[in-house]
């Protein structure tokens, strides 16, 4: 028996695995597969302070070894969200980690003080602030791209939370140099990271010689994305080694489709793992790269998780 | 493989067991122990092609043609499909006892009607191949069936044959005359329709023609309940990219899911104004549209 359990700052975890946010809708539909609570936590579809339509479609394009999507942040709103998607994971007596977004600085915050203010808030052990999402007030530039904008946003939805609730800054690959905007959000008072989100991409309809997706730009992710995941989580990680700035848990998101997968970024430095693209192709996918990473480690004789965090540095 | 009891749904390793072509779609018969039990007709299964490294991640939704809940392997599930990408090829290149993983019975079934009216099954292509099994379920309710058939060419009907058997009269349509009257199913509809007194226009097939299907049943005073073939990545209601915008029972419309809130929608509850061009916009006045371009 591997002792599965991990620490994320104030959040104590059974296990490292995780849904990733926008790939598990928020509970329901999953829980047709398998027990939500069974996961370290669950993570949900970013959630902004009003309903959203998001984008028309065409919103998907399948690439090699993964897609490209243009949802638009399509949601219920916060006061919706709470009171009926929250509502139901704490009823489930899974653990949330609530990803929110805004489109500017000042929503993130009423998002977090909406949440915070909610009846079910017990069921939250963390927020995932969805950094890459366009700013209105700078010319749609994503905030997560901008070292300003986004400790702005850490530190507003920092001071809406209580202490012993953990913030995690969501990364965006498609920066210069993402230890800054890490150190960044770091210092403006993240509990931790979470990476990354998808890369941008554009798929061409060669059959009517136009871009496949209504909203023409679209997120990369899936098994491609991996090694991008794999090196931004190494970077980061030896940037907190170098003491560049104070190390925190590391989110490691992008590509995992098998307990291999996961090990790969947790070697390179990840204290815990979510599934995004491979839940659309396995229901239980998930779940079942928690087994698959239990059996890897007890093959390999660790007796914890925690062991091989980040062991793929200075070997 | 599916561990949560009346969920209404299973996730099975399916086993092809027979194969056949038909014109130009390919007809096969899965072992997929659970699902047959619990589909309706208008449900959907996903599949996942090419094993489990496949660098095609996306599950492939194909609307059910029919069940047998207790043969002679086990319940089994068939399909009709056109081997038209990298995936659907791969289904219909499968040799015969390979594995598929299947999940399903999934999505909304066809409403029956309480009373025992005259129906008309409309089906464009493979696109009918629901519509069998329905007329079966609406014939044991007492309905008069009646099914009207179309298609680009003779090669491309599926089930004119099968209709003759499953309803009390066929029509069939081809866009260029090799079977049946040349022209659209919406050419003989109407006269469907006010020879059998129909209320409910059932549908299944292309966008355009499943609005063709809405406007004249409207016209004629009758129901039309289609089910749409919108582009899916998971089948399951947790990726949001099979939306489109449908009327709510409260005059509102909003971007739905495909897969959990259809396929089958009522046809007037769909904003069929927004589908133009291979493109589906997010029509102004729905529930969190984005402000009108243009500025304020
Ligand atoms: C359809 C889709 C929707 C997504 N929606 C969100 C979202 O709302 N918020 C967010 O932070 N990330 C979102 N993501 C990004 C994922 O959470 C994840 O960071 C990314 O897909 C990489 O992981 P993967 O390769 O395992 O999918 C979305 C991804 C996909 C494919
Ligand atoms: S296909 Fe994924 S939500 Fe409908």
């Amino acid at each position: 028996m591997v002792d599965m359990s991990v620490t994320l700052a104030e959040a104590h975890l059974p296990n490292p695995l995780m849904t990733a946010s926008g790939c598990a809708a928020n509970g329901k539909e999953l829980s047709r597969f398998f027990d939500v609570a069974g996961l370290g936590a669950f993570v949900t579809k970013s959630v902004m302070s009003a309903p959203r339509s998001g984008r028309g479609t065409p919103r998907m394009a399948e690439t090699p070894s993964g897609m490209l999507n243009s949802i638009g942040l399509q949601g219920p709103g916060i006061d919706a969200f709470v009171e009926e998607d929250l509502a139901w994971l704490k009823s489930a007596g899974a653990r949330a980690l609530v990803s929110i977004a805004g489109s500017s600085s000042g929503e993130f915050a009423d998002v977090a003080a909406a949440l915070r203010n909610s009846d079910s808030f017990g069921a939250v052990v963390g927020v995932e602030v969805n950094i890459s999402c366009p700013n209105v007030a700078n010319r749609g530039l994503v905030f997560a791209c901008d070292p300003l904008a986004s400790a702005k946003v850490v530190a507003l939805v920092r001071e809406q939370l209580p202490r012993d609730i953990p913030i995690f800054a969501k990364l965006s690959p498609d920066v210069t140099d993402i230890s800054g905007i890490a150190a960044a959000c770091v210092k403006a008072g993240a509990s931790g990271l979470t990476m990354i989100n998808t890369l941008l991409g554009i798929a061409i309809d060669t059959d009517r010689m136009r871009p496949q997706l209504g909203g023409i730009t679209g997120g990369l992710s899936g098994p491609a994305i991996r090694p991008v995941a794999v090196r931004a989580i190494w970077q980061v990680r030896a940037a907190m080694d170098q003491g560049r700035f104070r190390a925190v848990p590391i989110i490691g998101v992008g590509g995992v489709r098998t307990g291999r997968d996961a090990l790969e970024l947790v070697a390179a430095g990840a204290s815990a793992v979510q599934v995004g693209t491979a839940t659309f192709n396995d229901p239980t996918a998930p779940m079942r790269v928690l087994g698959e990473l239990e059996a890897l480690l007890e093959a390999k004789g660790y007796a914890a998780f925690t062991e091989v965090i980040g062991i793929a540095h200075g070997q | 493989m599916s561990a949560i009891p009346n969920a209404g749904v299973t996730q099975v390793a399916g086993e092809l067991i027979a194969t056949r072509r038909v014109g130009a779609y390919h007809h096969l018969t899965l072992v997929a122990p659970g699902v047959a039990e619990l589909a309706r007709p208008g449900q959907f299964v996903a599949l996942a092609v090419g094993g489990s490294t496949s660098a095609n991640l996306l599950r492939r939704c194909f609307s059910i043609h029919r069940v047998s809940p207790s043969g002679t392997y086990g319940g089994t599930v068939e399909l009709v499909l056109a081997a038209a990408g990298p995936g659907s090829t791969w289904i219909t290149e499968l040799p015969l006892h390979g594995q598929v993983d299947v999940v399903g019975p999934l999505g909304r079934p066809f409403p029956l009607p309480n009373e025992p009216v005259a129906c008309v099954l409309v089906g464009g292509g493979y696109g009918s191949a629901p519509l069998f099994w329905l007329a079966e379920h609406l014939r044991e309710r007492g309905c008069h069936v009646e099914m009207v058939l179309g298609a680009a060419s003779e090669d491309r009907l599926f089930g004119a044959a099968l209709a003759r058997r499953s309803a009390d009269g066929v029509t069939v349509t081809t866009d260029d005359g090799s079977a049946g009257t040349q022209g659209w199913v919406s050419d003989v509809l109407p006269e469907v329709i006010r020879r059998t007194g129909a209320a409910v226009v059932y549908g299944c097939g292309p966008m355009g023609m499943l609005r063709s299907i809405t406007e004249v049943a409207t016209r004629e005073g009758a129901v039309a309940q289609v089910a749409v073939e919108e582009a899916m990545a998971c089948g399951i209601g947790v990726c949001m990219t099979c939306v489109m915008p449908v009327v709510g029972n409260d005059g509102r419309t909003r971007m739905v899911r495909s897969c959990v809130e259809g396929p089958v929608f009522r046809g007037d509850r769909v904003r069929w104004d927004a589908f133009a061009d291979g493109y589906c916009v997010v029509p102004e006045d729905a529930v969190g549209a984005p402000p009108a371009s243009g500025g304020h």
